[in-house]
């Protein structure tokens, strides 16, 4: 059992916490992932590390809700437990020697860049960082990103904050500009990575991206979290749970992995539903 | 007394009954059959059964006991040897092993000496409720990785000697592929629980939640006070045929669509966690896995089920026991026919269309039997202009598993063959001072008694090994 040290609302639908765990705490490096279950009988999710405490022994975990097991771990409060937390999982985000970075963050993929962006900054990079939201009410770590960055771009779709653009925007403007970075990372929805690595190839810059497919196990035993690459014409299949989950954005197949992260769409509304409705009637 | 030539029958549950439940498909025996077939047994000189038991099991006298109506000594009999007694009783292929060498089995059918120790097993978790004395603790530490039937039996035998054993699993239950790989009619879920349990008693940590090689390194445990290291992590990733489609949605490796249903209780009424259940399901492949693949194809609700193997019967690698039941429950074997593309669903007017990307068919080719291999199986050889496809929405990949390079990658010094399995000595050594290895991560996917036999000798190991320390 691992207990919630902390927990804070960032917005409605995206929620943080500080989850006990020591063993993964002294290991967790930026990029990397965990996988829990919040109860017995319970779903194993993948969330990738948003920072860690390791004096308190403490892992920063920050989530959307999206589906069932999301909503019931957002059901949970400060000092109740979860009942499995296991990692840290997958490879960690290679950082080092890079003197220009650009880390380009969507929704809450924006608290897997910011570790990311915090670790560069920390090694002296020339962290530029470019978010984006839907709008104003969902922006998430502004502050932190700040702090962490020599140039922060803001993004929405609706232009309630910061520019009205895509992330790919500021992007563009200053690859055109002729700002030299030696890689651009990139975290958030398949399709916005997509368009991030296209805006990428255009200039020639390499661009990583973090992808975040269906798992179960997270340690390279049911395959189910595979993607394929084209790595000089040829296709190749990778696990991301250890072969990742950064990859070369170039060889990254994202039609793909975006059909096969739909695989349980159905089944996944409904058990949302299901248990809205069950937490519901434990309220009333 | 004339000996019946036939071994008693076991009893089962109908075909057409249990092919629609996930409860066990077996029986076992009662008192009276048990004792019956113990009297079959010839107790000859050489014991050749015993040679043929990769754990050594004195055979002939625990079933000398049953004769007695000793049940419980039957057990303790065994206990010396197996850890697993319950769980080996099931999933042994006794036929290659034990019984294979029977006395009797050379004129008659062996003695069915896998039912009888499964009805000891099963005999004793029913009836014994002394309690398990926790061995005097020797002041040895020993960190065992995985607790599948090779590291659990390496706990096992080093508790009862006296050391302080904590076992390591990736997993968020204890139990490997006995959990995650074999499904519940085959082998209950309680009684590799028990069976943890057991050893729990006995004085051994599980620690869940553990992945060696992330969470912890070999090194660490090390630095963590621990004398020696059995590494049982197990076959890794599954392989894949490397044809077009087979990332469409609604294709599985064995063990992702197997680790959904039986870790991940995916079988269940309302999961948690989802899996493709009902329409027709083709699974890939003639191993045991696939039998375990296709069984719980059916059970899960599926209309068709097809084994599409690329040789003839003579060649599939499964128990013949688990390809009959799977032929009487009903799945339908295709063999020499091989997979070359899986289809899917794609509406060209519409990307957005829900059923894109979901499998509608598996393109395949019929093969026929030509030269032997170097290991020499005949080679199928695809028969020209005979390609057809079969109508299946499911597709589950069970070709095998390439070793986990979690290990490797962060053992330095721990050498490994071209096929990324652990080099080890006649004494389960690696080439890591005092780190032990056994089971699939060495030898590649094997059988459950064949990790037992390999956890047990690096159990001998460590402790011949620390005794002189």
């Amino acid at each position: 059992m691992y207990r919630i040290i902390r927990k804070k609302r960032l917005n409605p639908t995206v929620t943080m916490m500080d989850i006990e765990s020591p063993l993964v705490a002294r290991k967790a490096k930026p990029g990397q992932f965990i996988i829990l279950r919040v109860d017995e009988d319970g779903e194993r999710i993948p969330l990738t590390v948003a920072g860690v405490n390791e004096e308190e022994g403490s892992v920063k975990i920050i989530f959307q809700i999206v589906g069932a097991t999301t909503k019931l771990l957002d059901a949970k409060e400060e000092n109740e437990y979860i009942e499995d937390f296991v990692g840290p999982l997958g490879k960690a985000t290679d950082i080092e020697g890079k003197k220009s970075v650009c880390i380009v963050g969507g929704g809450v993929g924006c608290a897997i860049a910011l570790p990311i962006a915090e670790a560069l900054y920390k090694e002296g990079c020339e962290v530029t960082s470019i978010i984006g939201f839907k709008n104003k009410d969902i922006l998430i770590l502004e502050d932190e990103f700040r702090n962490n960055s020599k140039d922060l771009y803001i993004t929405t779709d609706d232009g309630s904050y910061g520019e009205k653009a895509n992330v790919t925007v500021p992007l563009k403007r200053l690859l055109e500009s002729g700002k030299k970075f030696d890689e651009v990372i990139t975290i958030g929805p398949l399709i916005m990575m997509k368009f991030v690595v296209a805006t990428c190839k255009e200039y020639g810059v390499p661009c990583t991206v973090s992808m975040n497919p269906i798992m179960i196990d997270g340690t390279g035993m049911c395959g189910g979290c595979r993607l394929t690459l084209n790595v000089d014409g040829k296709k190749v299949t990778k696990f991301a749970c250890v072969d990742g989950p950064d990859f070369n954005g170039y060889e990254v197949d994202f039609d793909e992995a975006m059909s096969r992260g739909r695989m349980y769409f159905d089944f996944e509304r409904h058990a949302y539903e299901e248990t809205c409705n069950l937490l519901n009637k434990e309220v009333r | 007394m004339a000996i019946n030539p036939k071994k008693h029958e076991m009893p089962v549950q109908d075909a057409k009954v249990r092919a629609r439940n996930f409860d066990e498909v077996a029986l076992g025996y009662d008192e009276e059959n048990a004792v019956n077939e113990a009297l079959r047994c010839l107790n000859c000189v050489n014991k050749p059964c015993v040679s043929g038991c990769p754990v050594n099991i004195s055979i002939p006298e625990f079933i000398s006991k049953i004769k007695e109506k000793d049940y419980e000594g039957a057990y303790q009999v065994i206990n010396k040897s197996s850890s697993l007694p319950a769980v080996c009783g099931r999933v042994c292929p006794q036929e290659n092993q034990c019984e294979g060498k029977c006395t009797l089995g050379i004129k008659f059918e062996p003695v069915g000496i896998g039912r009888l120790e499964r009805f000891v097993a099963d005999y004793h978790n029913a009836n014994n409720n002394k309690e398990i004395e926790c061995p005097k603790d020797n002041g040895h530490k020993v960190a065992v990785v995985g607790s599948g039937p090779s590291g659990l039996t390496c706990a096992g035998d080093l508790a009862k000697k006296g050391y302080k054993v904590t076992v390591y699993e990736a997993l968020h239950t204890a139990g490997g592929v006995l959990v995650y790989g074999i499904p519940e009619f085959r082998l209950p879920k309680a009684i590799v629980a028990k069976e943890v349990d057991t050893l729990k008693k006995l004085g051994v940590d599980v620690e869940t939640n553990v992945v060696i090689g992330k969470t912890l390194t070999i090194d660490e445990l090390f630095e963590m006070g621990y004398e020696a290291v059995f590494v049982g992590s197990g076959a890794g990733l599954p392989n894949f045929m490397g044809i077009p489609g087979e990332s469409l949605k609604g294709v599985y490796s064995a063990n992702e669509f197997l680790t959904r249903s039986n870790l991940m209780k995916a079988f269940r009424n309302n999961p948690v966690t989802p899996i493709m259940k009902g329409g027709k399901v083709a699974i890939v492949g003639g191993g045991n896995v696939a039998m375990d693949a296709a069984r719980t194809a059916l059970r899960l609700g599926a209309e068709h089920v097809y084994v599409v193997y690329r040789r003839s019967m003579e060649e599939l690698p499964a128990r013949k026991e688990e390809v009959e039941h799977a032929i009487e429950e009903g799945v339908d074997f295709r063999l020499l026919n091989n997979p070359v593309e899986i289809l899917g669903y794609n509406n060209p007017d519409n990307p957005r269309d829900e059923r894109n990307g979901f499998v509608t068919g598996m393109k395949c080719i019929r093969m026929e039997l030509g030269e032997p291999d170097e290991r020499g199986r005949r080679r199928p050889v695809p028969v020209a202009d005979s390609e057809f496809v079969l109508d299946v929405d499911t597709v589950v990949i069970s070709i095998g598993t390439s070793p986990n390079p979690l290990i490797k990658d962060t053992t330095p010094g721990l050498e490994i063959n071209s096929h990324g399995g652990i080099i080890i000595n006649e004494d389960a050594l690696t080439s890591r001072n005092a780190v032990y290895a056994g089971g699939d991560a060495v030898t590649g996917a094997a059988t459950v008694i064949s990790a037992m036999g390999a956890g047990k000798l690096a159990a001998r190991s460590i402790d011949e090994y620390l005794s002189k320390k």
